[in-house]
């Protein structure tokens, strides 16, 4: 019985993936690929952000508590951030939660900060095709689950 | 309890197409918060926005989310809606349930799914919107033009006839760009110099316009209406008020290594000079690089013969700093180098030519002084094959993928003005497509077949080997699938454009985003063509991409139409999604201060009364007037004292918890 409803849970299995878009770059190469009408899953949501740098680590965590499989970040390339510096913040400080989050036990798979520009729409859907990919190998995501919220 | 309105737009059938549009709103009457939902057709029109307005009255709505296209495209009309019915226009929330979910997923339920969660998210972030009132900043009545081509050029002429202060900056010693080096213009054959100079010498006596030739932009701070530049004037070694340009100088100079740059190399110039006899302004300059009393302190012989005593040896470079209310970009193009090209034989070959070159040689200015010869040994050419898209459309890595636009229609020229001028050349064009949209364009080009008899191949040519005298070029009929080899005396190539080299270093400097060929982008491919994603930043002409003349023409007088709106308003609103401290939390310890990159935090002393106790405390202070609104100190903050309006830490965590529900 256990066992069947694993199965049937798994065979269910549809990731949520939380991903955080810089307003000049990526949330407009998102808008290029819907403009291209490029396809990627349902799965992966937007969330807007001024910048990258706006991404507070907190964020993430937060989303893999509430039950996302994934999460990404996306912002200008280096040197293209918008606010001139902003894409390096991030970059270093996710360097540390990527180590973080590993340590804790979160395969770095499910965490991805990437560089897509306004005119990357292919690389958007690309982006996104890829890690639902690598989360759908990994299955969902329990460790840091709350196990009160029900998605 | 706020009181929340929902709005699902159908898009015609663009969202409601793939998404439930009456299910969506269905859903969302269901939300915390949520007291009206409905969707429209669209909800961007009259009616629709009609709509809202008259729900916000009725409805005594506090918020309202509207789902429908990206909010870059209609965030800021919506919010107009709302400002009209007297909600803050900052309670507006818009949800992309287009760009973002119709438009890239078929399954209709999937779709609908997603927009619904969307929809949440927008709902769980308007329950904790707080109306924000945009500052005004005021508006500098001067516009800066980098680049003196005709893009520039026509936009400092516009914008100075409207009347406001122009200055230009141009790299080069004369202003002018590429246009001046080119014979001919399509589809009109009139006489490029003719049509330039005219316009060169107005923006030289325009008493709104300054020029900066030999200058350089080095810096650049500020915002929208208020810019700070600094532009390097670079030393030209000559006292332009002493100069009268009488070239004395130029003509004596003993030194003549250096290749013209105006003349693509075809001819030598000297290390003193003035780039070509049109130059504005006319007054030499000299190459450090090449002269030799720079290099062994020996010579100096323009300077004794000058008799106005104008050459100055230790002229140093100036620094200019000045304040633009707006900016446009004009920096034009470049042609690629052929060095991966070797089976062309460009470089190898004296007679193997760019297109660049080739004007310059038929150009009555030009260095053979408009006889038709060739380069190597200055015989009348009787065979010239032309080669287009010489690394245009080239997806092999060596060449650029796009097509540059402008080869077809300058490549027919170049044939017709052969055959024009000498009926007994043969002219050849090896092409993959002929593309001549445009106004009489395609007539131009069949003109060259028809009536000038000009050959079209339609095939590329795989190699060029030298024989005796002449260039045997062996390419590939597409048509007919035979190979064709032709002994050609000349041949030109049409090499494909590039956008200039540094594009990216300025790109950087005034941050503006470049595609991924360094040409600059657009805010919007349709509907705002000639602005940067950063306000008050325009484009114009091929820095944006290839174009031909009469396009340049016509968005650099868009560029300064906008520009002309920019510096026309009394004030500027602010976008006051800018941080804030909270005091009381902030332990002072100026983390953020450090990473902004506008220096719009600093240190501030409070007094406050502590048990009855009065002490002073260092805290982080925020300048909205500088503050962009990135955010970037908000995570650097250890206390979570320092927040950004419009984004904060609770509405984004609202967002994600909606999404993840
Ligand atoms: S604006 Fe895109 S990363 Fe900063």
């Amino acid at each position: 019985m256990l066992l069947e409803e694993k199965t049937s849970q798994e065979q269910a299995f549809e990731p949520l993936i939380v991903a955080f878009c810089c307003n000049w770059c990526s949330y407009a190469g998102a808008d290029l690929a819907g403009t291209s009408r490029l396809q990627y899953p349902a799965n992966v949501k937007i969330i807007k952000v001024p910048c990258s740098c706006r991404v507070n680590p907190n964020f993430v965590l937060r989303a893999f508590q509430k039950g996302a499989d994934g999460v990404v970040i996306a912002g200008c390339h280096p040197g293209d951030c918008h606010y001139s510096t902003g894409n390096y913040f991030t970059r270093r400080r996710f360097t540390l939660l990527m180590n973080m989050l590993d340590f804790i036990g979160i395969e770095k798979e499910r965490f991805t900060v990437d560089w897509i520009s306004a005119a990357e729409g292919s690389k958007f859907a690309a982006v996104m095709n890829g890690v639902l990919e690598k989360v759908h190998k990994l299955g969902p995501n329990r460790k840091m689950r709350d196990k009160r919220w029900k998605r | 309890m706020q009181r929340i309105g929902v709005f699902v737009c159908w898009c015609g059938s663009n969202i409601a197409g793939t998404v439930d549009v009456a299910q969506v709103a269905q859903s969302a009457a269901a939300m915390p918060g949520v007291v009206y939902a409905k969707d429209y057709q669209y909800m961007c029109s009259e009616v629709g926005q009609n709509m809202i307005k008259q729900a916000i009255a009725e409805h005594g709505l506090t918020r309202v989310v509207v789902a429908s296209c990206s909010p870059r495209m209609h965030e800021s009309t919506f919010r107009k809606t709302a400002a009209a019915a007297g909600l803050n226009p900052y309670l507006v929330e818009v949800a992309n349930i287009r760009e973002h979910c119709a438009w890239i997923h078929k399954d209709k339920a999937e779709g609908t799914k997603k927009a619904i969660a969307l929809t949440r998210a927008a709902v769980a972030k308007a329950t904790l919107n707080a109306p924000l009132v945009a500052g005004e900043s005021g508006v500098e009545k001067r516009a800066l033009v980098i680049g003196g081509g005709i893009a520039g050029l026509q936009t400092a002429l516009d914008i100075a006839d409207a009347g406001y202060a122009v200055d230009i900056v141009e790299k080069s010693p004369s202003i002018g760009g590429k246009m001046a080096q080119i014979d001919k213009t399509f589809p009109t054959l009139d006489c490029s110099a003719c049509i330039l100079t005219p316009k060169m010498v107005d923006a030289a006596t325009h008493e709104n316009i300054t020029l900066y030739t030999y200058s350089e932009v080095e810096s650049v701070s500020g915002f929208v209406g208020n810019f700070e530049v600094a532009i390097r004037q670079k030393a030209r070694s000559v006292d332009a008020k002493k100069c009268s340009g009488c070239g004395l100088c130029a003509e004596k100079c003993p030194s003549r290594k250096a290749k013209s740059e105006f003349d693509e190399g075809l001819r030598t110039r000297g290390a003193i000079y003035i780039p070509f006899p049109q130059a504005i302004p006319n007054v030499p300059v000299i190459d450090r690089d090449e002269c030799t009393y720079f290099k062994t302190g020996k010579c100096g012989l323009c300077s004794k013969i000058c008799p106005a005593s104008a050459v100055s040896f230790e002229q140093a470079d100036e620094v200019i700093t000045q304040r633009y209310g707006a900016i446009v970009v004009a920096t034009g193009f470049d042609m690629i180098e052929l060095d991966k090209f070797g089976e062309y034989q460009y470089g190898q070959h004296p007679d193997v030519i760019t297109s660049l070159e080739f004007e310059r040689l038929t150009n009555a200015a030009g260095p053979t002084g408009g006889k038709f010869v060739r380069p190597s040994d200055h015989k009348k050419p009787k065979k010239v094959v032309f080669v287009q898209c010489v690394g245009s459309r080239d997806t092999s890595g060596r060449g650029k993928p796009y097509c540059s636009k402008i080869c077809c229609m300058y490549t027919a020229k170049h044939a017709m003005l052969i055959r024009d001028k000498y009926p007994d050349v043969e002219a050849s064009v090896f092409y993959i497509d002929v593309r001549t949209p445009g106004k009489n364009f395609d007539e131009f080009q069949r003109r060259a077949v028809e009536e000038y008899g000009v050959q079209y191949i339609k095939g590329m040519v795989g190699k060029i080997f030298p024989e005796q005298d002449k260039l045997m070029v062996h390419g590939v009929d597409a048509l007919s699938g035979e190979t064709v080899v032709i002994d050609a005396d000349l041949v030109v190539l049409a090499s494909a454009t590039k956008a200039k080299d540094d594009a990216e270093a300025l790109g950087r400097m005034l941050s503006i985003s470049t595609d991924t060929h360094d040409f600059f982008t657009e805010a919007h491919p349709k509907l705002r063509p000639v602005e940067s994603h950063t306000a008050g930043i325009f484009l114009a002409g091929a820095c944006q991409g290839p174009k031909d003349i009469p396009e340049t023409v016509s968005q650099a007088g868009a560029a300064a139409a906008k520009a002309i709106g920019l510096l026309s308003k009394k004030k500027l609103v602010t976008n006051p999604c800018v941080t804030t401290v909270n005091e009381a939390l902030c332990s002072g310890c100026l983390a953020c201060e450090k990473i902004c990159p506008y220096g719009a935090i600093a240190a501030k002393t409070i007094e406050l009364t502590n048990n009855g106790v009065k002490e002073t405390r260092v805290v982080a202070a925020v300048n909205e007037a500088l503050c962009q609104g990135c955010g970037g100190c908000t995570v650097a903050c250890r206390a979570g004292a320092i927040d950004l309006k419009g984004f904060t830490n609770r509405q984004i965590m609202a967002e994600v918890d909606a999404i993840c529900f």
